[in-house]
């Protein structure tokens, strides 16, 4: 069971903060984290490693600082990792990012055949969701969004079953390997690595793989130059100027409380209480 | 297969990281454990950096490690509810590098000492607590951590594991800190452009100012307070002895909350966004408090040995040279090839004992008592001191001579002719 787990390096959103002045983004001292999606997809594949064995790779395309998210994935119990890090990649928008790791995965399976690759549903600071279904789209994979359980692996018969989250319910489904299979968050907790995970991850030497090595011929597809998004402007919301507001009346009686709410609601909204009126009618 | 270590370091503070780095420097092979999930994740300081220490550890540190700016000025403030008489040293000789005192901050430096510690080849890891020491017989022989297969031999450890000092109290090489020996301090930092400070505490760009608080602003308890100027942002905060906490049962935010609606401080901290929040305790308890630090096959440093001089405001000075000292304790054992008995090993508190460590910690021994036990220092004395200074300075027709001689009957009324002078004997036991 040979799984490739794909994961970003992202700031570390609950810590952001906007210049109060400039209203730019911050980012000086923002901790970069592993995208916590991600995690869940990491600890899915460690559990089928786990159940079959075989290997997990973890992938990162990314600056040479996203080592250090690889180096964590080691530590929860990871085999391999592959830092996939270019000049050329810079600037990337989702569609030269999942153009860039599938490139890495085909290169990957050259040396060893990929049963599964897993992301996380999304990340936390693009908030897409577009990676994960255009690698498999690229490798020609099964695309398995949003799973919140695998049932069954079936080696022999080269299928698997899983659990998914959708609209107004669960679907099971039931699909052929290989697969790519997007983690939905809350299905699983991270486990804490052993002392020697902890020592390799901190030993280890990181596969750092440029352009070239990630298999990518043509540089137009990846960084910039892939992407066709352009960012027109980047701008801090305006905060609203209403706030909530406690509204109380001397009885406390429900019917009071409705009168003084439906008031206040009147007031603001005189186009509500014309249409109640009019309905009334 | 457990691992083996020549050192074993407890902790990524400014004294394990000195400890770690000057045992790989000095070529031995060291692991260090850090709890947090970065080196500095858990650290809490004020923070001031005193050059000299690291500059002994690190002699280029000024090139890359991330400092905020360099002190030019002091103010002393003795405070009343609503008015403080103080002192200021401002002087040119601060502009001149290399610089003594730095503003820091604490997450951004203590990560820079670690990669430098990374660097000099010691292997750090980090969310990784050491739950208690392997003993052999007396001898520490590694520590085991919360991790599966987590438990790891040494030659040597060094414990720098902070105030609590968990370990060496599990192991039972001393009893549980007391309150009156700790002080709990609270601290925010406060977001402000960098204009702004600079035109409000009138300084230029990377100059920065000190402002050392005591007076009323601890409602009686022994402590003091400070507000130290970053590049973006303004650190105030307030530390009082935890029993001193204990017995006025007075919370430490409702003490910092008052203290910012000081009517000297708050304009300083007008307009500003809070960033963070942290609290801490610091080992105030003095040279007659520092316990054990030594023993078969370990060594303490820092906090966790009580290294802290609460008078003069130093700590991360005296941790990184306790770490940088036991670790040369080490290192030189090593060297001769002699192993890490305590009769070996006493030779670390011999080398504290003639550095300023222990010299300072010695001299100001009466001091935590003499405080603790005359609150009139930090309430009465800051009053009469302010109500003497309107007195003289406010311009009302009353003469010299009688507006003089209403000060000196205010002193005498509250503290009593004989209570002053033995006021004055203790002030100077304090500190002689």
């Amino acid at each position: 069971m040979h799984s490739v787990v794909c994961i970003k390096q992202v700031p570390d959103s609950a810590q952001i903060r906007v210049h109060p002045v400039t209203n730019t983004i911050m980012r000086q001292g923002v901790p970069a984290i592993i995208n916590p999606y991600d995690l869940f997809a990491l600890e899915q594949a460690l559990r089928l490693k786990d159940r079959f064995g075989g290997t997990v790779t973890v992938v990162t395309m990314g600056p040479p600082q996203a080592e250090v998210a690889l180096r964590k994935a080691l530590s929860f119990g990871a085999d391999e990792a592959i830092l996939v890090s270019d000049r050329a990649f810079a600037g990337a928008d989702t569609l030269a990012t999942s153009c860039a790791l599938a490139s890495t995965i085909r290169q990957i399976r050259k040396n060893m055949p990929v049963d599964i690759v897993f992301t996380g549903k999304q990340t936390i600071d693009g908030d897409t969701a577009q990676v994960g279904p255009g690698i498999a789209r690229r490798l020609d994979l099964q695309l398995l969004t949003y799973v919140s359980r695998i049932l069954e692996v079936d080696h022999g018969a080269r299928q698997i079953r899983v659990e998914r989250r959708a609209e107004g319910g669960v679907q099971v489904l039931r699909t052929a390997l290989p697969c790519l299979i997007t983690m939905l968050e809350g299905t699983n907790e991270m486990r804490f690595g052993t002392m020697a995970d902890m020592f390799r991850a901190a030993r280890a030497e990181l596969k750092v793989w440029d352009r070239l090595a990630a298999g990518i011929e043509d540089p137009s597809l990846v960084g910039l130059k892939g992407s066709p998004t352009v960012v027109g402007k980047v701008f801090a919301p305006k905060p609203r100027a209403l706030r909530a507001e406690m509204i109380e009346t001397a009885t406390q009686e429900p019917k009071d409380l409705a009168v003084t709410l439906l008031a206040k609601l009147f007031t603001q909204h005189p186009r509500i209480e014309r249409e109640l009126a009019r309905r009334a009618v | 297969m457990a691992e083996k270590f020549d050192a074993i370091v407890v902790g990524a503070g400014p004294a394990g990281n000195a400890a770690a780095y000057t045992l790989a420097k000095g070529g031995l092979k060291v692991l260090q454990l850090e709890r947090g999930e970065y080196p500095g994740s858990k650290n809490v300081q004020g923070a001031i950096l005193y050059s000299d220490a690291l500059e002994r550890i690190i002699a280029n540190f000024r090139d890359d490690a991330p400092l905020e700016r360099h002190l030019i000025e002091q103010r002393v403030w003795i405070l009343d509810d609503e008015s403080y008489v103080g002192t200021t040293y401002r002087s040119a000789q601060f502009n001149q590098p290399p610089y003594n005192r730095y503003t820091i901050i604490r997450a951004h430096f203590d990560k820079w000492f670690s990669s430098r510690v990374q660097q000099a080849g010691a292997l750090v890891i980090c969310e990784t607590t050491v739950n208690e020491l392997l003993l052999d017989g007396k001898r520490v022989v590694g520590v085991r951590t919360d991790r599966q297969g987590g438990d790891i031999y040494a030659d040597v450890v060094i414990l720098a594991d902070g105030v609590n000092s968990l370990l060496a109290r599990k192991a039972g090489f001393h009893p549980e800190i007391k309150s009156k020996d700790v002080a709990l301090a609270v601290k925010e930092i406060h977001f402000l452009p960098q204009e702004t400070i600079e035109s409000r505490f009138n300084i230029g760009e990377d100059e920065g100012v000190v402002i050392e608080m005591a007076g009323k602003i601890s409602q009686g308890m022994m402590g003091t307070g400070f507000l130290y100027t970053n590049k973006e942002s303004i650190t105030l905060g307030i530390g009082c002895m935890l029993s001193d906490f204990k017995c006025q049962r007075t919370t430490p935010y409702a003490l910092l909350e008052k203290m910012k609606a000081h009517p000297a401080i708050r304009p300083l901290i007008e307009g500003g966004e809070m960033k963070e929040y942290a609290a801490h305790l610091i080992p105030e308890g003095g040279y007659d408090a520092v316990p054990p630090i030594y023993g078969e096959g370990w060594l303490i440093a820092g906090d966790a040995g009580m290294f802290v001089n609460g008078l003069h405001r130093e700590g991360s000075n005296l941790a990184m040279t306790t770490g940088q000292t036991a670790a040369r304790t080490v290192l030189d054992l090593a060297a001769a090839g002699k192993p890490f008995s305590a009769k070996n090993l006493a030779r670390y508190r011999e080398r504290l004992d003639d550095s300023f460590v222990m010299k300072d910690l010695k001299k100001y021994r009466r001091a935590p008592e003499i405080f603790h036990d005359n609150s009139q220092f930090f309430t009465t004395y800051p009053e009469l001191l302010n109500r003497a200074a309107h007195t003289l300075i406010r311009v009302d027709g009353v003469d010299k001579k009688t507006k003089e001689r209403e000060i000196r009957r205010n002193f005498v009324a509250r503290r009593s002719a004989w209570g002053l002078i033995g006021d004055a004997f203790k002030m100077w036991r304090a500190f002689e």
